[in-house]
């Protein structure tokens, strides 16, 4: 038997950069966590501190980051396959997987043992499970198992506003449940008209994305279903008396218009070099849609509080 | 996480940008715990004056 003589190279590691740890938190995505969490609290009926409310909002925020985090560490390989996130700090090869595992772990516990302190428990364990629903539900089970992947996943994204509303009034009733469902619903019709214009991509990667598996045509009409879905559930909160007329009417234009935009992608089939104009179009209305819907449930209200409506 | 081989020294360069990237995340670092020290400063004011509020 020969002898082996490994020489290795003495080598210095750089110190990841703070903006690298920043970018594994998703700041893209945690601006429409912030956001429909900050709707979901300014909605409920109620009032909570200010120094609470931020904290309130801290914790959901950092909880969301600490899932991506985990996200990114998981799924490193994955995302070292596919253009969208090639640059991400670890298939960039800019951070050790470790750190990016520990610092996840640290976020998740620092905001679910923040809410626990500051805000109460059943927030907090809500804010748990939705941190474990997906890091491990969505990211490690059903990801790379089944092409409902997305509708399961959209889950993950539909906690905020539900955390946020349970943050103000400390118990769960059927309106925080409303806006999880609105966002659950949301989901599927939003990320596939992404996942219809990327679809090569995600082949590759091997993720059995539904236009990958169940084919293109199957995808359109399941868009179109969920949006159908989506606009008398939209307007669902005021039918049972949990907003007033100006959501309400607010929710049936905007669905309305999502339903427009998803019969043209739904109806149609794309030929090679059409741009996927109707696609695109139905992806940039979906996050105006989510953003304004979530908007008009806190001016509704203020209007009502106001004396504005009935 | 970029690695500089080292059998030779590290150059004024490579130093620098290594001492440049420790500042920064002990800027960061110190900003954040700062914050934390405050924030829970804060909770704690706020806590307190309820309970009083509630108990009086």
């Amino acid at each position: 038997m020969g002898t082996r003589i490994m020489s290795q190279a003495k080598t210095t590691t750089l110190p990841t950069d703070w903006r690298d740890f920043f970018a594994l938190t998703k700041p893209g995505v945690m601006r429409l966590v912030i956001f429909t969490a900050l709707c979901g609290m300014l909605a409920a009926p109620g009032s909570l501190h200010p120094v609470l409310a931020f904290t309130a909002i801290l914790c959901i925020a950092v909880g969301a980051g600490g899932a991506a985090a985990l996200n990114q560490w998981w799924e490193a390989d994955l995302d070292a396959v596919l253009k969208r996130t090639a640059r991400r700090p670890l298939p960039g090869g800019r951070m050790q997987r470790d750190s990016a595992r520990d610092f996840g772990f640290a976020l998740s516990g620092l905001s679910v043992m923040t809410m626990g302190l500051a805000i109460g428990w059943l927030a907090a364990g809500i804010l748990a499970f939705s941190i474990f629903y997906y890091a491990w539900i969505y990211t490690v089970w059903l990801k790379p198992r089944t092409p409902q992947n997305i509708v399961i996943g959209g889950g993950a994204g539909a906690f905020p506003p539900l955390i946020g509303w349970i943050a103000v009034t400390g118990h769960i009733t059927l309106m925080p449940v409303l806006l999880f469902l609105i966002i659950f619903m949301w989901t599927p019709p939003h990320f596939w008209a992404l996942a219809l214009f990327v679809q090569i991509d995600y082949s590759k990667a091997g993720i059995p994305m539904m236009p990958v598996v169940a084919g293109e045509k199957s995808t359109r009409w399941q868009i179109l279903a969920y949006a159908v879905a989506l606009l008398p559930l939209s307007m669902t909160p005021w039918f049972i008396g949990g907003t007033g007329r100006v959501y309400g009417l607010a929710a049936f234009l905007l669905s309305s218009a999502f339903l427009w935009l998803s019969i043209k992608v739904g109806l149609r089939t794309s030929t090679p070099g059409d741009g996927m104009k109707p696609e695109k179009r139905l992806f940039a209305y979906s996050i105006a849609y989510l953003f304004i819907l979530f908007a008009m449930l806190v001016v509704d209200r203020f209007a009502t509080l106001y004396g504005l409506q009935a | 996480m970029t690695e500089i081989p080292t059998a030779r020294p590290l150059t004024p360069a490579e130093t620098e940008e290594l001492r440049a990237r420790q500042r920064s995340r002990n800027r960061a670092m110190g900003l954040v715990l700062g914050f934390l020290v405050i924030l829970f400063f804060a909770i704690s004011i706020v806590k307190i004056t309820e309970m009083a509020r509630f108990h009086s």
